[in-house]
């Protein structure tokens, strides 16, 4: 591929060798974990082992365990899936949208995003599944020869939901593999223990770095990324479906699609950068996630916080200009009803505080944008509350208006998403690379042949 | 050099990806074709140098993308629409635009998992964990840092000291000569392995078995199914007589039913007339319902010939003068109260059945006991002119 990426500054700080970034790479596989690591992962247990707990009742006594009621049915359980399987979309977006764009400085944190995207989408998946209600009876879900003579409704948005979040998890998880295939191969021969050489040895399928392989795994890639680049489009724009498609005011509109997708790569680049923040320092990879990579994070977060913003506006707009008195009264409701404390806690975080990010000192400076994309999770996890919840609890019959008030239960869930999230982050970040060793070594300084495209071409 | 080995391949190493490009071009224009680069990361232009021809992965992923696509439809079609026809929300039974979503999404699964399978299985010919360039100095390097090729020896070029000398003037770091891995088997049926299958075999049948048929039977799986509700056949603590169901209060008619006042008495003939016309579409009725009902003991065609001959007392012929002298009305009667040994039908044959019945018994008797007027008037009907 002859083609120019890029006039920028190296990719990769202070003129790495190729296998020093191998060493740097695998050092967290090579090393025992330290304490620092043992004091995070019991934290996130601890978050993990309280949803587990909320989860067990929930099995056991069912949801009316749970704050939602008439009219408010659907609530945090919801809020949370939308929410998480948002974080998720960053990954993708990483690995597959900024690769068609030839945009080289994903590599450093391209397989971080993805593992963060099947992550996100596994603590995503379990809400719908326990909001059945009867969990173990899921396999209705899926189309197949029952003896009740039944098929699923195919014209649900409530099923193309089950689609198009199994089809995400599943092409995730492909493309994550793939990417790691050559990397496991360089552990595999790098390792001197009998045990890590055995797992590596399974996981790289015995892969070479043949260059015959090569030809087909670049070409794989291409064709991956093509695909999954309109499938992270698609999955938030049937999840927003779920909404858009009912004729309730203020789910019932037409910009959801693009609203969702640009909420749930705002929400997921805030979550990449807070995590980012912590790993790169944790595990001294500052020298191959930059704080350019960092900053240009920020430059997506400033922008898709701009496209909320006008979602937003636009919203209220077409609420007045449409004339529709149900939809009017709606949105006034949301901004200065009963959860109004919601929705501004929503506008100062999505659409305020990240305007910080116009100066440049800010979207450089590693603790004054961890406390922004702070707020912006904290923010896009309200958007989704506003959606929901706002939207419900005046239905059309004033008689059975309700404020909607969360059990413990639903916290509980809330933070054991958290935990799951976290543990798995943990987890993943002491035995698989961090980074792409593969792709790092290519995007190196003098990694390419002088006279062929690369680094040095100018 | 270890001549009893069986030499796989010779392989250079090199330091700079230059050199390695350098090399393939030398080594593809001298002609080897069973040749191979191995460098930690592609190497743009490679594919150049090493004259390869673009990949046909391509195909694969078209043609199973595809093949989601038309699944995906076809089987939406076939289940909402043939199999089990529902209209939702006033669609169609083949709502195209609903079918979207899950059309995209499995040619987009389908497309990609094939390819990433088809690229392992079939491009690359992996897992291959006993490939001879596995656990060599050159793989160790190669994975890492450095940039190797190799020349294999089943190419019809291929000469050991030609190839290394060759190989000497492209001023590699070293040359390394690689063999085949000495073949292990491994016996599969030892007694060890046959037991951790019968193992596994266990686990799997048991855990499946206790799941599906204890474990959804056992609390809480159950909430749904134990409820305090009173469902048909269940006590009641709360009714005295310590029945669930409940007797209807008396005087309660049964929708559509209408009580009967003729019951007991011997001959209410005066008041029941036939209702209606033998038609040839309640002559039907009457045959279907007479099969079924009657003919277990009057026989088909009503000669008192019971297939339940012996076990019950046989019932009369319905052809004697007294039964074809019978009123209608009369013959009603005695499927609704019965008669002697007959018991009564009107719990099982509705009132319009019986007459059915009734129209249906009168052509039994006529075909039974037909006249020659009748051939004449029969074919008067059938508009045969035939002399007599």
């Amino acid at each position: 591929m002859n083609i120019d990426y890029s006039q920028e500054a190296p990719l990769i700080a202070g003129r790495l060798k190729l296998a020093q970034i191998e060493e740097l790479i695998a050092k967290p596989m090579d090393t025992r974990p330290d304490r620092k690591y043992y004091i995070a992962l019991s934290i996130s247990v601890t978050a993990l082992l309280i949803g587990a707990v909320s989860l067990g009742l929930t099995f056991y006594y069912g949801i009316g365990l749970w704050g939602n009621n008439q009219p408010v049915g659907w609530a945090f359980e919801i809020v949370n899936f939308v929410f998480w399987v948002g974080i998720g979309h960053a990954g993708t977006l990483i690995s597959a949208i900024l690769f068609l764009l030839r945009q080289k400085w994903r590599t450093g944190i391209a397989r971080f995003a993805e593992a963060m995207t099947i992550f996100a989408v596994m603590c995503a998946g379990i809400f719908p599944a326990i909001h059945t209600g009867r969990p173990w009876l899921d396999g209705y879900l899926l189309p197949y020869p029952n003896q009740h003579g039944l098929w699923v409704n195919f014209t649900s948005p409530l099923l193309w939901d089950v689609f198009a979040v199994t089809t995400y998890f599943t092409v995730s998880l492909v493309f994550w593999y793939v990417g790691l295939i050559p990397d496991f191969g360089s552990l595999r021969d790098r390792t001197t223990s009998k045990i890590k050489k055995t797992i590596y040895s399974i996981f790289s399928l015995g892969w070479r770095h043949s260059n015959r392989h090569w030809s087909h795994y670049e070409k794989a890639y291409m064709l991956l990324a093509g695909f999954a680049t309109p499938l992270v489009l698609s999955v938030h724009t049937i999840v927003s479906f779920d909404f858009a498609v009912s004729i309730i005011p203020g789910w019932h509109t037409t910009i959801f699609p693009p609203y969702f997708v640009a909420g749930a790569i705002f929400s997921g680049f805030a979550m990449v950068v807070t995590v980012l923040i912590f790993v790169r320092k944790i595990f001294d990879l500052q020298n191959i996630i930059t704080i350019d990579h960092l900053e240009k994070m920020n430059k997506v977060i400033l922008l898709t916080g701009m496209m909320v913003g006008y979602a937003y506006s636009m919203e209220f707009f077409i609420a007045w200009y449409s004339g529709v008195q149900a939809e009017s009264f709606l949105f006034l409701t949301r901004a200065f009803g009963p959860y109004a404390w919601a929705y501004w806690i929503m506008i100062s975080c999505n659409v305020l505080i990240p305007q910080l990010f116009w100066f440049r000192k800010i979207r450089r400076s590693v603790p004054l944008m961890l406390i922004i994309v702070i707020f912006v999770n904290v923010g896009m996890w309200f958007e989704r509350f506003v959606i929901t919840v706002t939207s419900l609890n005046r239905d059309f019959l004033p008689s059975s208006w309700a404020y909607f008030i969360p059990t413990l239960y639903d916290f509980g869930l809330l933070i054991g998403s958290f935990g799951l999230f976290f543990t798995l982050v943990i987890l993943f970040t002491k035995s698989l690379p961090v980074v792409s060793i593969s792709e790092v070594k290519a995007v190196a300084d003098g990694a390419q042949p002088a006279h062929h495209g690369g680094a040095h071409h100018e | 050099m270890n001549n009893d080995k069986n030499l796989y391949c010779i392989a250079a190493t090199f330091n700079t990806p230059d050199e390695i490009i350098n090399a393939a071009k030398k080594v593809s224009g001298a002609g080897y074709t069973h040749f191979d680069v191995n460098t930690p990361y592609p190497v743009h232009g490679m594919d150049d140098a090493m004259k390869l021809k673009p990949s046909k992965l391509g195909f694969v992923t078209l043609v199973m993308g595809l093949a989601g696509a038309s699944i995906a439809l076809l089987f939406m079609y076939w289940n909402i629409s043939v199999d089990y026809p529902l209209v939702i929300g006033g669609k169609p039974y083949f709502a195209l635009p609903a079918f979207i979503p899950i059309t995209f999404e499995l040619t987009v699964l389908l497309a990609t998992v094939s390819t990433v399978a088809a690229m392992i299985m079939l491009f690359f010919q992996l897992p291959d964990n006993k490939h001879p360039l596995h656990d060599t100095q050159y793989m160790k390097s190669v994975s890492n840092d450095k940039y190797g090729i190799t020349i294999e020896a089943i190419d019809d070029k291929f000469n050991e000291t030609e190839v290394e000398n060759f190989l000497k003037k492209l001023n590699p770091l070293n040359i390394e000569y690689i063999y085949f891995p000495p073949v292990e088997t491994y016996p599969i049926f030892q007694p060890k392995f046959l037991l951790l299958l019968a193992g596994i075999a266990l686990v799997v049948s048991g855990g499946t078995y206790f799941s599906l048929n204890k474990l959804m039977f056992m609390t809480p799986f159950t909430f749904m199914m134990d409820q305090d509700k009173l469902i048909p056949q269940k006590g009641s603590e709360l009714f005295a007589d310590g029945f669930g169901m409940r007797k209807p209060v008396a005087g309660t008619v049964a929708r559509g039913f209408i009580p009967y006042p003729y019951k007991g008495q011997v001959n209410p003939t005066e008041v029941l007339s036939n209702p209606f016309l033998p038609t040839k579409e309640n002559i039907s009725l009457g045959k279907e319902k007479y099969d079924i009902y009657c003919s277990p003991c009057h026989g088909y065609f009503a000669d008192g010939d019971s297939r339940l001959n012996g076990q019950f007392p046989n019932p009369p012929t319905l052809h004697s003068q007294r039964a074809r002298d019978f009123s209608d009305g009369m013959l009603y009667h005695i499927m609704t109260n019965g008669q002697n040994v007959m018991p009564s039908y009107e719990s099982q044959i509705t009132r319009d059945e019986r007459w059915a019945i009734v129209n249906y018994i009168r052509v039994l008797q006529r075909a039974k006991n037909a006249s020659d007027a009748d051939l004449t008037e029969m074919n008067k009907e059938a508009g045969n002119n035939v002399a007599n």
